[in-house]
């Protein structure tokens, strides 16, 4: 089977600094990958290049087999591929529910044309979206909060908007960047049970990076270590938190 | 009462025409700021092209306007809006979307915008010439005397100034209401508020980019076309209204719309205060002044030909005391 994303040979370095070497990973359809790796290893540059902020120097990324390096961050959301930022990006001066709804993919309001030609059909989309983006904040448990500006909202709320902008449409792939980052326990456990139900329920495949060991335990099979740019190794939870070598990379610097 | 209308006619009426061609102007200047993150210099030239295609089409049509009772310029307006907002998109993808894509410092688009008002600037004036043309071609500007009942001194208005106010009007509403109102609007007020997010929902920048430009494109149309009217086209009109534009622009908030009409009309009222002869408002009380006080006759301000220090002086002053301008700038 392909894997949905596969990312082959990714060379990426800013001046003399390499940060990604000749790296490849795999994300089979269905997984929560977890990827996991010491400050600096390059988690958020290949999170990046998968998601088409950054292009790579060398390399490919494929989506379902099909190369998408070329295309910008907005193709590959249309071809399913959403990604979260490790500091919860918001449209501040928008409110909950209009940050939600200015995600769904190919509306008819954003063609020039039909705004004019077919406003009932606009109209009509227009309220679907709002429903859904609706239902969405009442799953991710922010209905209370719909209409306060999005930059007003806590840390974690915004987490939980990240989330959210994830389901409003039919994502493929989603990169989670440190989701859990500055999110109370109560929250997190809301958001890994959210994250649970997309995967199962809805098919999402997730990638995600993370610090929280703990979430990666829970949520994650299999998990990448990545070290230097490199992978260091892939495996079970249980393999990897076995490793003297990962156990090196994590601690070599205290330990040396 | 005579006064009171002299003061109306030369401040009021004055300041709303100064008001609204700054407002249109830096409204253009802040959507590009808002969406591209650097100041526009050649935004004047733009306006001056715009006003260029105009007064060629009038030139070439000039009877066009007379069926609908409306001066040709009008009519040749919206043609002349689309042409400027291709040349506008031309120029982005041309000059501008290289430096993009290198991921240049908005200094380094500050410099490329100069040297593309330097271009438009010679060939301007390759098709223009240096010296000014009138937009009524074959027509006369009508003036309108509206007599204030028990005073000699009408209250005058022309055809241009009556036009501009109603266009104005409805650039800003119309603006307002594809801001708000709009998906695409949402989406370009999104963009503004975080590109990298915008990107990530999906949001397609490319068409924003290119609507900022037809947006900036059409408003410096219609800012440089009512300008000329009201005076008459010179290649250089627009040029000296470059600093005032960027003064209303910063007084506003940068990148907030709404600030940028604020402070249009902040500067283009200050301007009129600043040059209005005083004195005659106080004629009147003449003879019931000592005798030893003698009126002089000029108590304007400053001279008219001081007029650009004004706009500055409200810059600073407004940014002593709000450092991001009248409304909270940098995002729509």
């Amino acid at each position: 089977m392909t894997p949905i994303i596969d990312v082959r040979n990714i060379r990426k370095s800013f001046g003399g600094l390499t940060v990604i070497d000749d790296c490849s990973i795999q994300v089979s359809k269905g997984s929560i990958t977890g990827m996991i790796g010491p400050n600096g290893a390059g988690k958020s540059t290949l999170f990046n290049i998968i998601a088409g902020s950054l292009a790579p120097d060398s390399g490919e990324v494929l989506l379902n087999g099909q190369a998408i390096t070329q295309l910008s961050a907005n193709q590959r959301f249309h071809r399913g591929l959403l990604r979260t930022f490790q500091i919860a990006h918001e449209f501040s001066h928008l409110t909950s529910l209009e940050n939600l709804m200015m995600v769904p993919p190919l509306q008819e309001g954003e063609n020039l044309f039909s705004t004019w030609l077919r406003p009932g059909e606009v109209r009509r989309q227009e309220a679907e979206v709002r429903r859904r983006a609706l239902e969405v904040l009442d799953f991710v448990g922010l209905s209370h909060v719909r209409n306060e500006l999005a930059g007003n909202l806590s840390g974690g709320q915004k987490k939980l908007l990240e989330l959210g902008r994830t389901m409003m449409t039919d994502a493929e792939v989603v990169l989670l960047d440190e989701i859990a980052a500055g999110v109370n326990r109560t929250l997190l456990g809301d958001l890994m049970g959210n994250i649970e139900r997309l995967n199962r329920e809805l098919g999402y495949t997730f990638l995600v990076i993370e610090h929280d060991m703990d979430m990666i335990g829970r949520l994650c099979d299999p998990v990448i270590v990545l070290a230097q740019g490199q992978v260091m190794m892939e495996g079970s939870i249980g393999e990897i938190q076995n490793n003297p070598e990962v156990i090196e990379a994590y601690f070599g610097s205290e330990t040396a | 009462m005579n006064e009171l209308i002299y003061f109306f006619n030369y401040v009021v009426v004055a300041g709303s025409v100064t008001g609204c061609i700054y407002a249109i102007g830096a409204v253009g200047v802040t959507l590009i700021y808002s969406i591209l993150r650097f100041a526009h210099f050649a935004h004047a030239d733009m306006m001056t092209l715009g006003t260029l295609a105009v007064l060629l089409l009038t030139l070439a049509f000039p009877h066009a306007g007379d069926p609908l009772g409306l001066p040709t310029a009008i009519v040749m307006l919206p043609v002349a809006m689309a042409f400027t907002s291709l040349v506008a998109v031309g120029i982005d993808r041309a000059f501008y979307q290289p430096l993009r894509s290198h991921g240049v410092k908005p200094i380094v688009m500050v410099i490329a915008s100069l040297g593309v008002t330097l271009m438009l600037q010679g060939l301007i004036r390759l098709f223009a010439g240096t010296g000014s043309q009138n937009l009524y071609v074959d027509a006369r500007k009508e003036i309108f005397r509206i007599d204030v009942p028990g005073v000699t001194r009408p209250i005058i208005l022309t055809e241009p100034q009556v036009i501009l106010f109603v266009i104005t009007i409805v650039a800003v509403v119309g603006l307002h209401l594809f801001l708000t109102r709009a998906r695409l609007g949402k989406a370009m007020r999104a963009m503004s508020d975080n590109p990298d997010l915008a990107r990530a929902s999906g949001i397609n920048t490319r068409l924003i980019i290119t609507l900022t430009w037809v947006i900036a494109g059409s408003l410096a149309t219609i800012a440089g076309t009512l300008l000329s009217l009201d005076v008459a086209f010179k290649p250089d009109l627009s040029f000296f209204l470059l600093l005032p534009i960027f003064a209303a622009a910063i007084v506003g908030g940068v990148g907030h719309p709404y600030g940028a009409i604020a402070g249009g009309f902040l500067v283009g009222f200050a301007e009129t205060l600043a040059v209005f002869n005083w004195s005659v408002l106080l004629r009147p009380l003449r003879d019931s002044l000592p005798t030893w006080l003698e009126l002089p006759s000029n108590l304007a301000l400053v001279g008219t030909e001081y007029k650009i220090v004004v706009p500055f002086f409200i810059l600073v002053a407004v940014l002593i005391w709000r450092p991001t301008g009248i409304f909270k700038g940098k995002v729509i």
